[in-house]
């Protein structure tokens, strides 16, 4: 069984009436020794491949869509129940014929394979009908572990957005969902919503001949997964207000809105499948203020399961002091999650403001981010910002935009704008 | 008599019952320090809301983490109750408390109580105060159990808790030495005994509001030596040190025996034993007589500790609460002792 650890870090020493404690919290999961998921027993996948007209422009990205999909299905274990689906203005179930799911063999993997390599290219973009389908093919497995592929090359142009909000509304919880846009045609932020609302990840794949490595990994990192649907519960005391909830580590994702609401004073918020590996989270609590020398306990966390079993508790603190060298400290793990939620602001915030002409706005959002990355150590984003902007000085943040910045470049940067670069920890410091 | 313990026969003298091995003569607050409060957490809910608190010691309703050992020590003989607590500034609770009732159950002879506050600026301060109100109590029961006056045993008691608090110097040098107040009582039917050291005090209170409270103890410290010479309070006070103390109990103090003072309690009242953590926030006799309630006294003991709190608890607060009732006779005040 998996083994839930969590530590928290944050300077619990607040001022005479200071209101707000923050918290980063770490999850660390260890994996057993046998992983359950090794029989192949407990996982399902479903691969969506968007096989709308504009796939055939170029030819080559339905050829590399189908490689992908196909590299994804050979790196299923044996037993993971699985499904095709191919999305255009509706879904359709590409394999197994008949509306369920197959264990991978031999056999199905190559009937599978054979499948996809059928597939033509037509249609529109609905990708709400898409997810429907993949929940209705994960609804007759009782597999735990539930992931999804989607991959598109464009916008959700046959679907109204309120439209598919609902869908993401419904479908959230049933599933882990992974979205890939490959090309430049799509929208980072209408993958993104997709993406948040059932607890995967987003990239963008400008090469089509890359798209295999990618399923591979994905497809293996969802056959890593130990543990489903497991909850952060948070308990607060009487009179306080959570302020927010974001996973900070390894992706940023705001769970606030989230929370489902478990016992008096205390919510569930979602996080998913868990394998063996760690993520942080930043808590923001407001409390009543108390008197100086009061130590409350502003939150306990814990890690649920979907049986209700607790499977980790850490404490968030509070104390007020009148001592300033105490209450003045700042914690380095909430503040360079503070920095790292700020510099995917301020990109996102810049690429808007350049794409809107407004050059001033763009040169301080932008400028802003670049010092951001420099300081916090974030190489991968100061690498992407490097490509949309001349960087005159990162570590004051002085920039120039680029006369021509080429559209992979700035949807890569707005694409991983919510990769955090883990907090550096010193050992024996917290 | 019987044995409350084991309920095995005892001759009316036995210190300690035959079977048992418990104590006939002294019910008294555990040594070591009466860790804990009355009846736990499960007893007396959160000390901020009053709702349950969970396992991990924090309040399961306002989240309020719950005092736990020094932090905030309660206990109840009747006869005698009192509470030791941080304070809101503190990072530890140096004062200590030590009382008990004498006699055979059913009939108490006398109830004895010592109140430490460890002096700040050394080490161990929570240890000084510890080992000096278990040193004093002890020898102050001995020695009344000895048929002792309780004059001699007070003196005995404050020698024990030299003997006990400097011990704790060694092997350290002398200048850090840890080193405590100390003020005890004995009450008996007929007088109440006061010895003191430092600036622990000791007040009178009498039941009827007719009736003036006093303070019965004069602090060791330069700005009382100062008024005591006839300086007005104002200008002592501003003097530099002015609150530093005179004398202490510890391995780097000069060895004298206690003041002592003593009372016959024209009429009923409560005896109130207190650090200064109670009585910087009222330092009036009358001030302090008009927070005392009519209630049990481990009920007034959390009375008072809980307005000192809330008054800014700048230094751990002690006070021990003892209700004096019965035939007393007429007013004789003993002023042997007092500061030269």
């Amino acid at each position: 069984m998996t083994d839930f650890q969590i530590e928290v870090y944050q300077n619990e020493y607040l001022p005479q009436g200071a209101a707000e404690v923050n918290a980063i919290v770490t999850v660390t999961a260890s994996g057993s020794a046998a992983p359950v998921a090794s029989s192949g027993a407990a996982a399902a996948e479903v691969i969506i491949i968007d096989t709308s007209g504009s796939m055939h422009h170029p030819p080559t990205k339905l050829a590399a869509a189908k490689a992908a999909t196909n590299a994804a299905i050979d790196a299923l274990r044996d037993g993971v129940n699985f499904a095709v689906v191919s999305g255009s203005e509706r879904a359709d179930l590409v394999y197994p014929p008949r509306l369920g799911m197959r264990p991978a063999t031999a056999l199905s993997r190559e009937e599978a394979k054979r499948a996809v390599n059928a597939l033509r290219a037509d249609g529109g973009t609905a990708m709400g009908e898409w997810l429907l389908l993949a929940r209705e093919l994960f609804a007759t497995q009782r597999n735990p572990l539930r992931h999804a592929i989607l991959l598109t090359d464009g916008q959700n142009v046959h679907e109204r957005p309120k439209k598919l909000e609902r869908i993401l509304e419904d479908v959230a919880g049933q599933f882990v969902c992974d979205c890939r846009g490959v090309g430049t045609d799509w929208e980072v932020k209408e993958l993104r919503k997709i993406a948040t609302a059932l607890l995967g990840t987003v990239d963008i794949v400008a090469d089509p001949s890359g798209l295999a490595d990618d399923f591979r990994a994905m497809t293996s990192n969802a056959m890593g997964k130990e543990v489903a649907d497991v909850s952060l519960r948070l308990w607060t005391p009487q009179g306080a207000t959570v302020k927010f909830v974001k996973q900070v580590e390894p992706t940023l994702t705001d769970l606030t809105s989230r929370r489902v609401e478990s016992a008096p004073r205390s919510g569930d918020y979602p996080t998913g499948a868990w394998g063996s590996e760690s993520r942080d989270y930043h808590v923001c609590i407001q409390v009543q203020p108390a008197a100086i020398g009061d130590k409350m306990l502003a939150g306990r966390v814990s890690l649920v399961s979907p049986s209700g079993d607790v499977l980790g508790k850490g404490q968030i603190l509070a104390v007020w002091t009148d001592d300033t060298a105490l209450s003045t400290k700042i914690n380095p793990e909430v503040a360079h999650y503070t920095g790292q939620a700020e510099l995917a602001t301020v990109i996102e915030e810049g690429l808007e403001a350049q794409r809107a002409g407004q050059i001033e706005t763009a040169t301080a959002k932008l400028g802003r981010a670049v010092k951001l990355a420099h300081e916090s150590g974030h190489e991968d984003t100061a690498k992407l910002l490097a490509k949309v902007v001349d960087v005159v000085d990162p570590a004051d943040g002085t920039i120039r935009l680029k006369r021509d910045v080429a559209t992979v470049d700035a949807m890569t940067l707005e694409s991983r704008s919510s990769v955090t670069k883990r907090v550096g920890r010193k050992s024996g410091e917290n | 008599m019987n044995c409350p313990d084991c309920g095995e026969h005892a001759e009316a003298n036995d210190r300690y019952c035959e079977n048992c091995g418990g104590s006939l003569q002294l019910r008294r607050t555990p040594s070591g320090g009466p860790i804990g409060r009355v009846g736990g957490v499960t007893v007396a809910g959160c000390v901020g809301c009053g709702s349950s608190v969970g396992d991990d010691g924090y309040c399961e309703t306002c989240g309020r983490a719950q005092p736990t050992g020094r932090d905030r020590m309660e206990y109840d003989l009747d006869l005698v109750a009192g509470v030791s607590d941080r304070g809101r500034a503190r990072a530890r609770n140096e004062d200590s408390m030590a009382f008990g009732v004498v006699g055979p159950p059913g009939a108490p002879r006398s109830v004895v109580a010592v109140v430490c506050d460890g002096v700040g600026s050394t080490e161990r301060a929570d240890a000084a105060s510890q080992a000096g109100v278990d040193a004093a109590l002890e020898a102050i029961v001995d020695s009344l159990l000895a048929e002792s006056t309780p004059r001699a045993a007070t003196e005995d008691g404050a020698a024990a808790a030299y003997a006990a608090v400097g011990e704790l110097a060694r092997p350290n040098s002398p200048d850090t030495a840890p080193s405590c107040t100390f003020v005890s009582a004995v009450v008996t039917p007929s007088e109440i005994t006061v010895g003191w050291i430092g600036d622990s005090r000791a007040y009178w209170v009498p039941s009827s509001p007719d009736v003036p409270s006093r303070r019965l103890t004069t602090d060791d410290t330069l700005v009382a030596q100062l008024v005591a010479a006839g300086m007005d309070e104002a200008e002592a006070a501003a003097s530099l040190n002015a609150h530093a103390l005179a004398r202490w109990v510890g391995a780097d103090a000069e060895q004298a025996p206690p003041h002592v003072t003593v009372l016959q309690p024209e009429a009923p009242g409560r005896l109130i034993l207190c650090s200064d953590g109670l009585w910087n926030y009222l330092p009036e006799a009358e001030s302090l007589a008009a927070k005392v309630s009519d209630a049990e006294p481990l009920k007034v003991a959390a009375e008072l500790t809980s307005i000192a709190n809330e008054l800014g608890g700048h230094d751990n607060i002690t006070v021990v609460v003892i209700p004096v009732e019965g035939p007393l006779a007429g007013p004789s005040m003993d002023t042997e002792g007092k500061v030269p």
